[in-house]
C-alpha cells in the first residue's frame, strides 16, 4: 500500500458475518470513528496509543448488517485539513491522481475505495471532509443531514457541524451503506427519524431526473477554476439530456459562510480537544512545573501546527470581550445560510455545484498556506451550517485530474440527491 | 429588616449564596451509571462520564423532573424553552475540562423561599437554579498534600456526572443565622421533595459571598442598592458543607471583615476557603483573575422544552404550609409543630398516630420521646424506617392504658432502640403490663392496714406519710401501679 491509506490495518466482523445487507463487503473506517479494542488516533500523536473499549454507533451497525472492517483510514488531525496531510502519519497519496493530495480530511477513506482496498468506506464531513475527498479521488461520498446518523464514537471537532457519511464506488453503493448506518439512536440525543424512514436510499438511487429541477447558486462558481466550471456544465448538459431542467439561484449570504464556519468550527474544536491534556491521552507527567505546566507540555508535543491554530483562534473568539464579534456574529450568520438554502430549495428540487473549486492540490502544495485551504472550502462549508444533505458524485476530469460534482438537498432530502446524483453514475 | 437607627460607621453585613445540592436519581445526569457511592474508585464509569473521545451526554429524565419540583416549590418560572452550555475550563478532575451547565437559559428562574428567623417571616429571592454535572474527585498523595505540592494526584470519575442543582440566591441575607435558617428549611423542602438525602456525603456544597456596607447606603426598608453592592469589595467563602458550618464561617468571616475595616485596612476581593476544623476562613489566592469560562452552547443537547411539566408534576405538602396546618389542625404549638414537620417522614408518622390516638400523645410520643432518644443514640428517623410500626404500638399501648407512659418510654421504647425488641415483647418479658385496677385496691388495703403509724401520723397532718404509704403499694404492685392514681386511692380508701 504505497498510498499509506490506512493508519491501522484491522480485520473486524460481527458474529453473523455471512448474514445482513453488508455481507461479504470489506469496509474502511476513518481513524476518528471509536472501534473497540483497534486504536483510534485521529491522525494525532496525541492519541497515537488510544484504543477505545467500545463501539460507535455505526461501527456496531456495520458489524451487525454483515460487513468487514478492514482498518482505520489516515485522515487531518482531528479532521482539520482539506488535504490529509495534516496527519501525525504522513500524507496519502490520491489513487486516482498519483502525487496529489486524496483531499480531507477522510482522505484515506477516499483514498481506499479509489484504490480498491475497500469496498466501502466511511469518513466524516464537518466542512466538507467526505465531499473533499470523494471529489479528488473520483469516488461518491454522502454528507447527511445532520441528526440522520448517530455521531455516538464520532471523535468530536465541531459538534454541532459534523456528520459520519458514506464513500462508494457508485452512488447506489454509497447508499447502501447509508442505509445501514442512518437512523435515531439512544446513545445521541441529536439524532431524529427521518420523515420517509421506510425508503431505502439505496432504491433511490434509479438515475430518473425526469424533471428534476436544479438550482445553480452563482456565488458557488465565482472564482472557481475554469477546468472544475467547464467539467460542470458538461455533467449539468448530461443532467438535463436525461429531463431535468436547471436555473440559477443566489445564496448571497454564503460570501460569509467560510469566516463563519472556521469561526464556528474553531471555537468548538477549543473546548472539544481540551480532554487531552496528558492525563489520559498523550504524554502523562514527567514534566517539571505545577499541573497546568503539565497540561500545556503535553499539550504542546502531542498537537501538530494546525490542530493548535484552530485551538487557540477558536479559544480567541469564545473569550469575553470577543465572543459577540466573533462566535456570535458567526452564529447569525449561520442563521442567515440556513435561510438562504430555503429560499434556494423552495424553488428547485436541488442545488448544484462544483464540489470543489479547484482539482486537487500537488503533495505539499498547499500545507504552508492556510488561506488557500480553508478558501478550498467555499462550496462545501455552507451545506454544514445549514445542516444539510449533500453527495459529491465523480463529474469528469480536467487536465487528467477528477472533479466532483456537489448536489445539495433540503433537510432529510436524501432521496432527491441520491436519485440526482445517481444519473451521472 | 425591620427599620432601625442608623448610626455614623455602622456596617450592614451583606450575604448571597450559591447552593449545590446533588439530586437523589438512581443514574447519573448523562449516562446509565448508578449515582450510588461505592468504595471501588472509578467503578461506576462510562465512556460518557469519564468523558472519552466520541462519547455524547444524553439526558436523565429524572434529573429534570427534580429540576421542576424544586422549580415549583420555589415558585420559580420555568422558561418555555432551556438549554445547556459548556463551562470550559482546565482541572484535573474534569474528565472533558469542560462542565455541561445551564446559563443564559437555566431551567428554574426568579423563585423565592421564605424563612422564618426569630419568629419574623421573610422572604429570600433565588435568583436561578440549574442543572449540571459533578466533577470527579480527586486524592492528593504524599509531599505537601495540596494540588501544587503533591507528590501525585489519583484521580476518581465516581462522582463524575452525578446530577447537581446549583441554587443562586439574591444578596438577601443581612446575618449568617439568616443563612443558617435559609439552608436549613431549603433542606427540609429538597428532601420533602425527595430529590436530596441530607445524609449523604457531599450531598449539600455552599459558596457564599459576604460584604459589609456602611448602612447609610441601605434604604429604610434594609434594601441595599446595585451600586453600593458593587462598590463593596466582598469575598467568596468556599467549601461549607452544612447549614451549621455555613453559619459558623459566615460569623468568622464578619468578624474578620469588621476588624479589618474598624483598623482601616481595605478588604481585599478573593476567594477564601473555610477550614473547618480550624474554624477560619484562609486565602485561597490573591489577587486572582475574574476566569473567563468562554461559554456557549452544547450542540450535543437539543434545547428542552418542559413548561408544560410543572403543570404535571405534582409535590406534596411542603414544610412550611404542613408547619401551619399542624398548628392549626392539631392544635400545636410552634415548636412542636417545627418539629414534627422536620422532615416529610416524621411529619407522616406524626399524622399517622395523630389520626389514630390523641394529637397531644402522639406528639408528645413523637417529638420529644422518639426523636429525643433517637437524638440521643445520634440516629435519624430515616434510621427506623422499618420499625415504625412497632413505634406505633407503642404508643397504642400508653393510649390504652397498657402501660405507664413512664415504662413506655423509659423501658420499652430503650430497648426498642437498643436491642431491636418489638413492643409487647419487652412488655411481656419485664412484666410491665398496667397492674389491674383491683390489684391496686387490694394493695391500697394492705398497706393501710399494715401501717397504722404511717395512717396516724397522716392523720396527724403530717405530709410526708402519704408518700411513705404510696411507695408501698408501689412495691406491692412492683411498680406497675400509676402513682397518681394510688395516691388518689389511698386517700380516698383513708377518708
Amino acid at each position: 500500500m504505497s498510498e499509506n491509506i490506512f493508519i491501522t490495518d484491522a480485520e473486524l466482523a460481527g458474529d453473523d458475518a455471512d448474514e445482513g445487507p453488508l455481507a461479504g463487503r470489506t469496509v474502511a473506517v476513518k481513524d476518528n470513528i471509536s472501534t473497540e479494542g483497534v486504536r483510534t488516533t485521529c491522525g494525532s500523536r496525541m492519541l497515537e496509543e488510544y484504543v477505545p473499549p467500545y463501539d460507535a454507533t455505526v461501527v456496531s451497525r456495520l458489524k451487525d448488517a454483515g460487513a468487514t472492517i478492514v482498518g482505520k483510514t489516515n485522515m487531518d488531525e482531528f479532521g482539520m485539513g482539506t488535504t490529509t496531510e495534516t496527519s501525525y502519519f504522513g500524507s496519502t497519496d490520491n489513487p486516482a491522481a498519483p502525487g496529489h493530495v486524496p483531499g480531507g480530511s477522510s482522505g484515506g477513506s477516499a483514498a481506499a475505495v479509489a484504490a480498491g482496498e475497500a469496498d466501502l468506506a466511511l469518513g466524516s464531513d464537518t466542512g466538507g471532509s467526505i465531499r473533499c475527498p470523494a471529489a479528488f479521488c473520483g469516488v461518491v461520498g454522502i454528507k447527511p443531514t445532520y441528526g440522520l446518523v448517530s455521531r455516538y464514537g464520532l471523535v468530536a471537532y465541531a459538534n454541532s457541524l459534523e456528520q459520519i457519511g458514506p464513500f462508494g464506488s457508485t452512488v447506489e453503493e454509497a447508499a447502501e451503506l447509508l442505509d445501514v448506518i442512518a437512523g435515531p439512536d439512544e446513545r445521541d440525543a441529536t439524532t431524529r427519524q427521518a420523515p420517509d424512514s421506510n425508503a431505502s436510499y439505496a432504491a433511490a438511487a434509479d438515475g430518473d431526473v425526469d424533471g428534476l429541477s436544479i438550482g445553480v447558486p452563482t456565488e458557488l462558481l465565482e472564482g472557481a477554476d475554469e477546468g472544475v466550471v467547464d467539467t460542470f456544465w458538461d455533467a449539468l448538459a448530461d443532467l438535463e439530456e436525461q429531463g431535468a431542467e436547471y436555473h440559477e439561484v443566489s445564496l448571497p449570504s454564503v460570501e460569509h459562510a467560510v469566516e463563519a464556519y472556521y469561526v464556528i468550527a474553531m471555537s468548538e474544536a477549543s473546548s472539544n480537544l481540551a480532554r487531552f491534556d496528558g492525563v489520559r491521552y498523550g504524554n502523562s507527567g514527567g514534566y517539571e512545573g505545577n499541573w497546568n505546566d503539565a497540561f500545556g507540555r503535553a499539550r504542546e508535543e502531542g498537537f501538530g501546527d494546525e490542530v493548535k491554530r484552530r485551538i487557540l483562534l477558536g479559544t480567541y473568539a469564545l473569550s469575553a470581550g470577543y465572543h459577540d464579534k466573533y462566535y456570535k456574529k458567526a452564529q447569525d450568520a449561520r442563521a442567515w445560510v440556513k435561510q438562504d438554502f430555503d429560499q434556494a430549495l423552495s424553488s428547485a428540487d436541488v442545488l448544484a455545484s462544483p464540489t470543489m473549486p479547484v482539482p486537487p492540490f500537488e503533495l505539499g502544495e498547499s500545507l504552508d498556506d492556510p488561506m488557500q485551504m480553508y478558501l478550498a472550502d467555499a462550496n462545501t462549508v455552507p451545506v454544514n451550517l445549514a445542516d444539510l444533505p449533500a453527495v459529491s458524485v465523480p463529474a469528469g476530469e480536467t487536465d487528467g485530474l477528477p472533479v466532483g460534482l456537489q448536489l445539495i438537498g433540503p433537510a432529510f432530502g436524501e432521496q432527491q440527491v441520491i436519485r440526482a446524483a445517481s444519473a451521472l453514475d | 429588616m425591620t427599620a432601625q437607627t442608623v448610626q455614623q460607621g455602622d456596617l450592614v453585613t451583606v450575604i448571597g449564596l450559591e447552593v449545590h445540592v446533588q439530586l437523589e436519581t438512581n443514574t447519573k445526569i448523562f449516562c446509565g451509571c448508578p449515582t450510588e457511592p461505592t468504595e471501588e474508585p472509578n467503578e461506576n464509569v462510562c465512556p460518557v462520564c469519564l468523558g472519552l473521545p466520541g462519547a455524547l451526554p444524553v439526558l436523565n429524565e429524572a434529573a429534570v423532573e427534580s429540576a421542576v419540583k424544586i422549580g415549583k416549590a420555589i415558585d420559580a418560572d420555568i422558561p418555555e424553552e432551556t438549554r445547556f452550555h459548556r463551562k470550559n475550563y482546565y482541572y484535573p478532575d474534569l474528565p472533558k475540562n469542560f462542565q455541561i451547565t445551564q446559563y443564559d437559559e437555566p431551567i428554574c428562574q426568579h423563585g423565592e423561599l421564605e424563612i422564618s428567623v426569630e419568629g419574623q417571616r421573610r422572604s429570600v429571592t433565588i435568583e436561578r437554579a440549574h442543572l449540571e454535572e459533578d466533577p470527579g474527585s480527586l486524592q492528593h498523595v504524599g509531599g505537601g498534600g495540596g494540588i501544587d505540592s503533591a507528590e501525585y494526584t489519583l484521580v476518581n470519575y465516581n462522582r463524575a456526572g452525578v446530577p447537581l442543582m446549583e441554587i443562586v440566591t439574591a444578596p438577601d441575607f443581612r446575618s449568617p443565622a439568616e443563612v443558617r435558617a435559609f439552608l436549613a428549611e431549603l433542606e427540609e423542602v429538597l428532601e420533602y421533595l425527595g430529590v436530596f438525602d441530607a445524609g449523604r456525603d457531599g450531598s449539600l456544597r455552599v459558596d457564599a459571598n459576604l460584604s459589609m456596607i456602611s448602612a447609610e447606603e441601605a434604604d429604610e426598608d434594609g434594601t441595599i442598592g446595585l451600586e453600593a453592592l458593587e462598590a463593596a469589595n466582598r469575598t467568596e467563602v468556599k467549601n461549607i458543607s452544612s447549614h451549621k458550618g455555613a453559619e459558623k464561617a459566615l460569623v468568622y468571616e464578619e468578624t474578620r471583615q469588621k476588624n479589618a475595616i474598624q483598623r482601616g485596612r481595605a478588604i481585599e476581593q478573593e476567594t477564601r476557603h473555610w477550614d473547618e476544623s480550624r474554624g477560619i476562613t484562609v486565602s485561597m489566592r490573591s489577587k486572582e483573575e475574574e476566569k473567563d469560562y468562554r461559554y456557549f452552547e452544547e450542540a450535543d443537547l437539543p434545547p428542552l422544552r418542559v413548561a408544560g411539566w410543572k403543570a404535571e408534576i405534582a409535590i406534596p405538602e411542603l414544610p412550611s404550609a404542613r408547619r401551619e396546618r399542624f398548628q392549626a389542625e392539631y392544635d400545636l404549638s410552634d415548636e412542636a409543630a417545627s418539629k414534627l414537620t422536620s422532615t416529610k417522614q416524621v411529619a407522616d408518622f406524626y399524622e399517622d398516630v395523630a389520626l389514630e390516638y390523641d394529637p397531644d400523645l402522639a406528639a408528645t410520643w413523637v417529638a420529644d420521646e422518639l426523636l429525643g432518644e433517637l437524638n440521643y443514640r445520634d440516629m435519624e428517623i430515616t434510621d427506623v424506617e422499618g420499625r415504625l410500626e412497632d413505634v406505633h404500638r407503642l404508643v397504642e399501648l400508653v393510649a390504652e392504658d397498657e402501660i405507664t407512659a413512664k415504662n413506655a418510654k423509659e423501658v420499652v421504647l430503650r430497648e426498642m432502640l437498643d436491642d431491636g425488641s418489638d413492643p409487647d415483647a419487652v412488655v411481656e418479658a419485664a412484666g410491665l403490663g398496667k397492674t389491674g385496677e383491683d390489684e391496686v385496691q387490694q394493695a391500697v388495703v394492705e398497706a393501710i392496714e399494715e401501717n397504722p403509724d404511717a395512717v396516724a401520723d397522716h392523720e396527724a397532718g403530717e405530709g410526708g406519710a402519704i408518700n411513705f404509704l404510696v411507695g408501698q403499694v408501689m412495691q406491692k404492685t412492683g411498680g406497675s401501679a400509676d402513682p397518681g392514681d394510688v395516691n388518689q386511692l389511698l386517700r380516698a380508701e383513708l377518708e
